[in-house]
């Protein structure tokens, strides 16, 4: 698998009461083609950003440093002109709330032949065509009636095929998930998650997932980088991730997570983690999570942890796992 | 739970619709059976689960349960006590032994009012302290038993992060030491490791204080978890309910299999294939017979046209499908 996005150094401030709030602070990573990467984490860790920051629509944040390398492109070094052709062409976008997203005065149709209308030299009527064949593609059913139906006619699940289906009009090569089934319910949710895998396999997709759902995670990722604090703490292949979580905090949010058939006997408490995410104007200092880990040890409020490969494709950002600063 | 003693709230036949405007000009639109019959009862001290997917009427449900909606039809008995006939001003005085905690502890407290006011309110209106002293002095006690600093009774909500707010609201539904709480989805709006830390409290307060949960998800993981009893509710009406673990190792309906088959399991590698097919229908044009039928992988041709009554087993299993125990081990797995 060759390499379709590279992530390097990547930084995004928004502004704060009290100064610059560093979103996002240094986060690396790469999506092979064809792949799904799940990137984990708590509300306000930083994975929107991030996967926002890949199109340049952080507003009202700001990019302040790093490189995204696309397709061989750095998308940094783009004019905003040629930015308008990787967004909806190369990289398509599913966000949460399908109803927030989609037009509600437009027809399904036209919102996915609009797309198709602005990235490609298809006449109208094409374009309708095309959008028809295209909500058959995400399975919605009767796609030529649909079509002609406005968004508040469509059930949570329908819309979020609809935004589906604007996201591929122009056969991109990236698709970024932004907690697409987080607004749904779980059958609706098994439903999205299928045609997911299945048009990623079926058009060789890569798929960035970004999501706060370990199940979620757990069924649909090839490898999973797990964010705290605008960076990630660890990164890992899904089957070594979950069978062996390496940080500390990876534990933590693990245990936290209760199994379906496997209700623990007597005590009904939850493994916690304990406190809180830290405020992002203010994170602690050295690294970010050691006022909440019951494995600190004495370096770890004073020097940052450097990310550490423990395995081939496996890296951690912890002073456990670090040779140098146990030694 | 106690079989001889009587349960602290009994629902019976419990229905509600509301009628929805369809338009701006077309004046009554049609009627919605939000809850269509449902009985339940909650024991003292028990927490049972009321899981479902959006718009199968379990929030409806749990707040006719406290008669925050007046249901069209049924009764509710609290300890005993038929509260749909109740006086107005003795039901006031009945409503400090039943409260809710609400889904978003973003917008159920109000911005404008500090949380010292917002907790000690209960306290004010059921005159549990009579001078602004004794109620101060209260209201930092609850906070504190919720597990947040008794500075806090001077700060306003916005100054706190979701699992704070969310401890706010339940220090103001135990503030006049109910008996029973509806918990709305108490923890849905949550990260998974904050919705930890409030099901833990939520588990505190109930040994504590004694309480009793109607405790409304539709995450079943968390249900399976904290649940004695689990209902599961499709349109309008509970299709089954059994002891938790019975209910999560034995499931009968094919719609709480499809349930249980579509939650990811938390193993890398297996992905979970749709259960079923479909989303429900809308509650404005419900199916005849079973409301499952149309989306039910075994329905049968009577699955159409009778509807299903809930029947229980010995072991106070309840289903409602006409397969029920004829098909075992072929949902959910293909």
């Amino acid at each position: 698998m060759s390499g379709l996005l590279q992530i390097e150094n990547l930084r995004v401030q928004f502004a704060g009461d009290d100064g610059p709030v560093r979103a996002v602070d240094g986060v690396s990573f790469a999506l092979r083609r064809g792949e799904t990467y799940a990137l984990v984490g708590e509300s306000g860790c930083g994975k929107s950003a991030t996967a926002l920051s890949i199109l340049r629509l952080v507003e009202p944040g700001r990019i302040v440093g790093g490189r995204i390398v696309f397709e061989d492109r750095d998308l940094m070094k783009l004019t905003e002109k040629e930015m308008r052709r990787v967004r909806g062409a190369r990289i398509g976008i599913v966000f949460q709330e399908a109803a927030a997203a989609l037009n509600p005065v437009m027809r399904v149709g036209s919102q996915v032949s609009e797309a198709l209308r602005v990235h490609t030299s298809m006449s109208r009527k094409e374009a309708w065509s095309e959008a028809v064949r295209l909500l058959g593609v995400v399975a919605l059913p009767e796609p030529e009636a649909q079509a002609k139906a406005y968004p508040h006619e469509l059930s949570g699940g329908m819309k979020q095929r609809a935004m589906l289906a604007i996201a591929l009009s122009c056969s991109p090569s990236l698709v970024i998930a932004d907690e697409p089934t987080t607004a749904l319910d779980v059958t609706i949710q098994a439903q999205i998650l299928s045609l997911l895998r299945s048009l990623r396999d079926e058009l060789g997709l890569t798929i960035l997932l970004i999501t706060h759902d370990l199940g979620v995670v757990a069924e649909n990722a090839h490898r999973v980088g797990v964010m705290y604090a605008g960076r990630i703490v660890e990164e890992a292949p899904v089957g070594a991730l979950f069978r062996e979580p390496q940080h500390p905090y990876t534990r933590g949010l693990l245990r936290a997570m209760p199994g379906v058939g496997e209700r623990r006997q007597g005590d009904r408490h939850l493994p916690t983690l304990p406190g809180s995410v830290p405020d992002p104007s203010d994170p602690p200092s050295g690294c970010r999570f050691h006022p909440r880990c019951p494995d600190r040890i004495d370096s770890c409020d004073r020097v940052e942890p450097a990310e550490t490969a423990t395995a081939p494709g496996r890296r951690v950002a912890c002073h456990l796992h670090d040779p140098e600063s146990r030694a | 739970m106690n079989e001889i003693e009587a349960p602290l709230v009994e629902a019976r036949g419990l229905r509600k619709s509301f009628v929805r405007r369809s338009g701006a000009w077309s004046g009554r639109g049609p009627a919605v059976q939000a809850v269509n019959g449902v009985d339940l009862d909650v024991h003292r001290g028990e927490t049972v689960g009321l899981v479902g997917e959006s718009g199968s009427g379990k929030s409806t449900f749990g707040r006719m349960l406290i008669r925050l909606i007046e249901p069209d039809a049924g009764t509710i008995r609290f300890e005993g006590i038929d509260l749909l006939s109740l006086e107005p001003a003795a039901l006031r005085s009945m409503r400090r032994q039943f409260q809710i905690i609400f889904q978003d502890p973003y917008g159920s407290l109000n911005p404008r009012m500090r949380v010292g006011t917002a907790v000690g309110e209960p306290l004010a209106i059921h005159r549990l302290a009579p001078s602004r002293a004794q109620r101060r002095e209260r209201v930092a006690k609850l906070l504190e038993q919720v597990g947040l600093d008794r500075t806090a009774i001077d700060r306003y909500p916005h100054e706190f992060s979701g699992g704070q707010r969310q401890r706010i609201g339940i220090a103001r539904a135990i503030a006049c030491s109910p008996r029973f709480i509806v918990a709305d989805e108490p923890v849905s709006a949550l990260d998974p490791p904050v919705q930890a830390q409030i099901i833990n409290l939520l588990l505190d307060l109930q040994q504590s204080l004694g309480l009793a949960y109607l405790f409304i998800a539709h995450d079943l993981r968390l249900v399976e978890h904290v649940c004695d009893r689990v209902a599961v509710m499709y349109l309008g009406r509970i299709v089954e309910q059994a002891p938790a673990k019975r209910l999560y190792h034995e499931p009968l309906h094919p719609y709480t299999r499809a349930l249980l088959a579509s939650t990811p399991s938390l193993e890398p590698g297996t992905p979970t294939e749709p259960a079923v097919a479909g989303e429900p229908p809308s509650p404005t044009r419900p199916p005849e017979g079973c409301p499952f039928h149309p989306r039910c992988p075994i329905a049968e041709a009577e699955c159409g046209r009778v509807e299903p009554a809930l029947v229980e087993d010995a072991a106070g299993h309840r289903v409602a499908c006409h397969l029920a125990g004829k098909s075992s081990g072929s949902v959910g797995n293909e």
